[in-house]
């Protein structure tokens, strides 16, 4: 045999095969915690403690090595604004002049809204407090779509919290330690936030796949969407708050209607948290919960229209007693109901039941 | 039997250096920093590792680092925790399995099996992601990462070229 046949083949199949024994043991390892992990739930528990104190490192050493790049693009910032200065200031004379006319409208449309909401009585949403922070990592894959910020459990954010650039909606909050939490993008594979298309008020369910451009899935109605509509989060299940800029949609060349993120339009520095709880949990839960259940009233079949003329008069039922009380377990015979008010009036007219034999079709 | 010939690898050398380098490679490219408008590539660096090890000799600490490397990766990326330590395993695994194959090629063909091979660990992150949040990842995204991971095949083959020779019981 040709493995024999050197003088280190006796070294070298045991080491071979311990070589594959580990492999296979860091195999097992590896599927046991693939099938442990419950990132999907977005749970703070699931988020676990190795993630959060690699966050924790993580925070400080990626805001040190983004430091060069981020000073390199504010230096080009500088040096193009500087170069189109004269241009820069012609754009923005004419975006001035736009600007005062809208800003007219809507002082003059705050205003009328705030009066029919005054007479209307309507409840207005609760303004909502943030964090902001800086975003340190950023991980691109098709696979895991995830930024690090420098802003956790001590600026007050917890999981769930929804995160906006200047711009529009990025993602929500996964992951929270010390000074740092982990942003799920909108772009992420197992990303999905319920929106509304604007134009047409239509649902949809934005599915993210990894790509820059996530997905429209659930559209409901008749031509509910057209080329560039402005699509907004529509605050469906309390999980973010409605309204919330994300993107516009696009046919993408799959034939799928994808949205195009606001967010995207630019590099993602700052983000703001927005420290945003759903309304259904800022209700007080211990008066909802305490809340009596009507009594069921099931149909009398005594009272039914037909077979009513083979009724015979009997003394009227004392009233069935609500559902909500437990009945009381006692050794003792039940006592007789005390006379109810129809008892007292007249006897009410109850009809006789069918026996089987009588309700059997001829 | 005589050891004379036989040089044992220094595990520090071939396998703490190197995957050193990839955690510190990983760091510097998960930087939010936008050139010209276009971020930066997220090339899966331990892929070198995975398949540079494989090729050199058969190791037991070689999977054991792999799977810390891919547990690094999932949980600074973000990721489910055991995908990237399960897909460098398995391209370990075929490299392994296919390493009396390899040995002796030209470099335009080790470089072709280094792209298969990571082919394979995109194939095995976009079935376990699939399975896993019942959803398909964009074929595209996929397509970009391996294109940024293969491209990285001059560090596998500096890696082989420096450490092949230096177990001959393994040749």
């Amino acid at each position: 045999m040709p493995l024999r046949q050197d003088s280190f083949g006796e070294l070298k199949v045991p080491l071979t095969w311990m070589a594959v024994v580990a492999l296979i043991v860091c195999g097992v390892v590896g599927v046991s915690i693939l099938l442990s992990d419950r990132r999907e739930t977005f749970q703070t528990e699931a988020y676990g403690a190795a993630r959060q104190a690699v966050d924790t490192v993580s925070a400080p050493v990626g805001a040190t090595v983004a430091a060069p790049g981020r000073w390199t693009g504010d230096l080009l910032g500088w040096l193009r604004s500087y170069v189109a200065v004269a241009g820069e200031n012609r754009r923005l004379r004419r975006d001035l002049v736009t600007l005062r006319v809208q800003a007219d409208e809507a002082v003059r449309l705050k205003d009328e809204n705030d009066r029919l909401r005054a007479m209307l009585g309507v409840r207005t949403d609760p303004p909502i407090p943030m964090a902001t922070a800086r975003v340190v990592t950023d991980s691109r894959g098709p696979f895991a779509n995830a930024r690090l910020a420098n802003a956790g459990s001590d600026a007050g954010v917890v999981v769930g919290y929804p995160v906006l650039s200047e711009r529009g909606l990025v993602g929500r909050v996964v992951g929270v330690s010390r000074d740092s939490s982990r942003i799920l993008l909108l772009t992420d594979v197992a990303s999905r936030t319920p929106v509304m298309i604007d134009r047409s008020n239509a649902r949809a369910i934005l599915t993210g796949d990894g790509g820059p451009n996530p997905k429209l899935e659930y559209l409901r109605g008749r031509n509910p969407i057209r080329e560039g509509d402005r699509v907004l989060t529509s605050g469906d299940g309390g999980v973010l708050p409605r309204g919330l800029p994300v993107g516009r949609a696009v046919k993408g060349l799959d034939g799928r209607w994808r949205v195009v993120l606001d967010a995207d339009a630019g590099a993602i520095d700052w983000v703001r948290i927005l420290k945003f709880k759903d309304y259904s949990q800022l209700a007080d839960q211990e008066a909802l919960a305490a809340t009596r259940l009507p009594p069921v009233i099931t149909e009398n079949p005594e009272d039914r229209i037909i077979g009513a003329g083979t009724s015979q008069p009997q003394p009227a039922k004392p009233p069935a007693q609500p559902l909500a009380t437990p009945p009381r377990k006692s050794a003792a015979p039940p006592s007789r109901p005390p006379p109810s008010p129809v008892q007292k009036s007249a006897p009410v007219p109850v009809a006789k039941a069918p026996t089987p034999a009588e309700g059997r079709p001829q | 039997m005589s050891f004379s010939a036989a040089r044992p690898l220094d595990p520090w050398r071939w396998i703490g250096v190197p995957a050193l380098m990839c955690v510190g490679a990983t760091l510097l490219l998960a930087a939010p920093i936008q050139l010209f408008g276009l971020r930066l590539p997220e090339p899966v660096f331990p892929m070198v590792c995975a398949f540079g090890w494989a090729v050199i000799r058969p190791s037991i600490l070689a999977p054991a680092m792999l799977l810390v490397l891919g547990m690094f990766l999932d949980i600074y990326w973000g990721g489910a925790l055991g995908l990237w330590a399960v897909s460098l395993l398995m391209a370990y695994a075929v490299t392994l399995a296919m390493r009396n194959m390899m040995t002796g090629q030209s470099r335009p063909m080790m470089w072709a099996w280094y792209a298969g091979m990571c082919l394979v660990t995109m194939a095995t992150g976009y079935l376990i992601i699939m399975l896993d949040v019942k959803a398909a990842p964009s074929l595209v995204a996929v397509l970009w990462q391996f294109l940024a991971t293969a491209i990285l095949y001059p560090f596998a083959h500096r890696l082989i070229d420096r450490f092949e020779d230096a177990d001959v019981r393994f040749r």
